[in-house]
Order: structure tokens, then sequence, then C-alpha cells
């Protein structure tokens, strides 16, 4: 029954996944900062008071959240590669699989980041925006000198916990075959003949680092709590 | 754009029996019953965890809470490629041949929605637990000085409460459910996110097949809103904030 076999593991094998983690990284750390500059943007897109603005970034976030991660990765992979290449000059080459998939979950991140973001501005307080006005700063310059820093640290806890799910997220570009920690585990797993113990590896290594990230997590907003 | 729309693709046979159509309506209904079913797992296993983690017992809280942290703490995909390869390995022998029995999509099918049910549901605990915790203390006092057993206590005023409170978050994990498990196709399954890649080989008409498809999700969202918008209605406690009493 239990006939788990680890002896086919070879340095090669760990250095093909660690080179996947690196592209899983890689993913995550793209979308994570695109996402929340493009996320906040959107974010106040959606609280502006021109409406056309505000349809627009609704529009947008409630596109990316009605439809599925997978179907936004292999979407953009046929589409991507297509702009790409008559934007570049011809001859270039470039990964595209990893081009479209940093796009696509980038854009996709974004939405989600948007909506935590929205409700960090909203629990701001009124009070803020009129004070900031009242001793002359311009709307931007109160929206950026004032409500998004206390915006960014009301919501510390929700934004480092969307990029746990983000780094789990990015598994997901194994459906367009780009060679991240899990699809270079699987790969091998496929090759030797030994997927079973392949994937029991890849989801303690998964669990390790992401059991840990979410412990520090409530370590610091466990301090933050107590600050405020 | 220079870009050559040929809708009428999905009226063209795809084999002897079906049209392209066909598919795409095949995979959504997959997909519906999957969400479903995995959400009938997801609801009972995730009340019975939050009960767990309410209820004044170490050994069944730590359960709960040992479920939840590795379920939410191994991506998705990794559990269902775990469902599908190394649990049948686990089950008694006579459990294994009459799974393996089945022809392959149902096994798919089965374990897929299984594991999509065990993943959903370590999310929906939380939300019981947070419905559970948020009502007064008063309420489960007032409850067992009536004479009710703890357990009678959760059935007949805990539970139905927090049900009502947590209609909206349920929602969006419904939603989830069937976004989902668009991450079966990896394990073989011929859901809705299959049939997109599948229509997109056969036809080589991309865009059209990943619109229709798109267009489906699009549908299944818009079902479970609707759905979900009149549960709230029905269901919503007067006296607290969001109800019109």
């Amino acid at each position: 029954m239990l006939d788990f076999d680890f002896s086919f593991l070879t340095p090669e094998t760990f250095e093909a996944m660690g080179r996947g983690m690196l592209v899983s990284l890689q993913v995550a750390s793209t979308a994570l900062v695109v996402g929340l500059i493009w996320g906040t943007i959107l974010a106040m897109m959606r609280l502006s008071s021109i409406r056309v603005v505000s349809l627009l970034a609704a529009a947008y976030v409630n596109f990316f959240r009605s439809i599925p991660l997978a179907m936004v990765l292999l979407t953009f992979y046929l589409v991507v590669p297509q702009v790409l290449k008559s934007l570049l000059p011809s001859g270039t080459t470039m990964d595209t699989r990893l081009m479209s998939a940093l796009v696509g979950f980038a854009l996709f991140e974004s939405a989600y980041y948007a909506e935590i973001m929205r409700a960090g501005i909203q629990s701001v307080p009124k009070g803020q925006m009129s004070a900031a006005c009242a001793l002359g700063m311009r709307p931007l310059q109160a929206l950026r000198l004032i409500i998004l820093p206390q915006a960014f640290k009301n919501m510390m806890p929700l934004l480092l916990t969307q990029l746990i799910v983000l780094f789990q997220d990015t598994s997901l570009v194994y459906v367009i075959s780009l060679a991240d920690f899990f699809t270079s585990a699987e790969g091998i797993g496929e090759r030797d003949g030994r997927i079973e113990e392949m994937m029991i590896i890849a989801g303690l290594v998964y669990f390790v680092i992401c059991f840990a990230a979410s412990r520090a997590v409530k370590h610091i907003s466990h301090k933050q709590g107590h600050q405020s | 754009m220079g870009y050559q729309w040929t809708w009428s693709v999905f009226l063209q046979p795809a084999n002897g029996r079906e049209t392209y159509l066909d598919w795409l309506l095949a995979g959504m209904w997959t997909t519906v019953q999957m969400g479903t079913l995995g959400w009938v797992i997801a609801f009972i296993l995730g009340s019975a965890l939050g009960v767990m983690r309410t209820v004044p017992n170490r050994f069944l809280s730590g359960v709960a809470v040992t479920y939840v942290e590795i379920v939410r703490n191994v991506p998705l995909i990794v559990q269902l490629f775990l469902w599908y390869y190394v649990v049948p390995k686990l089950l008694p022998d006579t459990w294994r041949g009459s799974l393996f029995a089945q022809p392959p999509a149902t096994t798919a099918f089965l374990t897929a929605t299984i594991g999509l049910g065990v993943f959903t549901a370590a999310r929906f605990c939380e939300q019981v637990r947070a419905g559970i915790e948020s009502l007064p203390t008063g309420l489960r006092n007032a409850a067992l000085s009536m004479g009710f057993t703890l357990p009678q206590a959760y059935r007949y005023v805990l539970l139905p409460v927090s049900y009502r409170l947590i209609v909206p978050p349920m929602t969006s994990e419904i939603l989830s459910i069937f976004k989902n498990s668009s991450i079966a196709a990896t394990v073989g399954v011929l859901e809705l996110f299959a049939r997109a890649r599948q229509l997109n080989d056969y036809t080589a008409r991309g865009y059209e097949s990943f619109i229709a498809v798109i267009l489906c999700y699009f549908a299944i969202n818009a079902v479970v809103m609707i759905i979900m918008s009149v549960v709230e209605r029905k269901t919503r406690l007067p006296g607290f904030m969001g109800s019109r009493s």
C-alpha cells in the first residue's frame, strides 16, 4: 500500500526545482509590485466622483474577479505573444511564456488588490481628507501624503495574506507549461514515473513556506494591533 | 482590427454526433456539477469544522486548526494532484478497485470534486467560526440555561443564526468554488476550462472559443449571485446592520 520511494532524487532534480522556485518567486514579486501600484490606482478610480472613471474601474475589477485565473493565463498566453510580435522589431527573441504569465498574472491580481485598497481607503476617516485640504493640500497631494499611507497601514495584514494566496496561485502557470516550481516538480515526477512522491515533496515545500509566512503575518498584525 | 469573426464555428460538427456548441455546454454542465457537489461537501465539512473550532474542547479545536492550516497553505493544484495520484494509493484494496473500475473521466471527476470540497471546507470553516464568534455570548448562555444541551444549542440556536449572518461571504465562497473548479482540468476533468483549450485546438478559433467560455463563466456567476441575493433577502436577520427593519 505505502510503497513510496524517494531514492530517485538526485542533485540535478533539486537544482531543477530550485530554478523553478526562482521563476515562481519572479512571477509572484512582479504581480505584487504591479498589483499594488495598479490596484491602488484602480481603487482610487473606483472611488472617484467622475462616473465614467469609477464605472471603468468597477468593470475591470468585476471582469477579472469573475473568471478563473487559469482562464486568464491561457487567454494572455494566446494574445500577448501576438501583440508583442507587432510591437517589437522582428527578430527579437523573448520568452513569451514567461512574459504572458507575468502580464496576465499581474493584471489579474491587481483586481484583488484594488478591492483591498478600496476598503483601506474607505477605512480612513473622512475628516483626514478635509483636514489635509484645509491645510492647503491639493486633493491628489492629500491622497498621496495623508490617505494612502494610512490605508496601507490599516490593510497591511490583508495585503500580506493576499501575498501568500498570490504565491500559491503562481502554481497555476502550469496550464501554460511555464517551468515554475510546481511545473518542474510535476515534470520530473512524470519523467521518472514518481509523480506521487514529487507531489508530496511539492506540497511539503509549499506548506513550509506558506505556513511560515502566515505565522509571520499573524505576528506582524498582532504587533500592529498593540501599537494602535 | 482585421480579424474575421466566425461565430458560426460553434454550429459545425465536432465529431459524428456533436457540434462544438455541444462541447461547450457539456463543459459548462460539468463545471456546474463539480461546483455544486463540491459546495455540498464544503458546506457540511466546513460547518462541522467551524463548530469544532468554537467548542470548549482543546482536542477538537486542535484537529480543526490543523486541518485548516494544512489545507490553506498548500496550493489547490497540488492538492488535486495529491487526491488524484496519492490518495487512491492509500485506500483499502477493495475501494481502490471499485474506484478504478469506473471510466477514467469519472475517477478524475470524483477525486477532483472531493479535493475541491475539502479545500473549500477549510475556507468555509473560518467563516462559520467567525459567524459563531460574532454572536453575543449571552445567546449561548441563554440557550444552555433554557435546558438545551451544548449540541442542541448549536443545532437550534447558534448555527442557524450564524448561517444567516454569513450569507455575504458565503456567496463569494460559492463564486470561488466555481472558478476554482477550472483547476480540475489539470487532472483530466473535461470541464469548461478544459473545453476552452479543446475548442481552441480543434477549431483554431482562439478568440471565439475563449470569449464563449468567458461568457459561460459570467453566466454561472450571474446565476449564483441572483440565487444568493434571494437567499440573503429571505434569511436576513431583523435588527442587524443591513436589515430593513
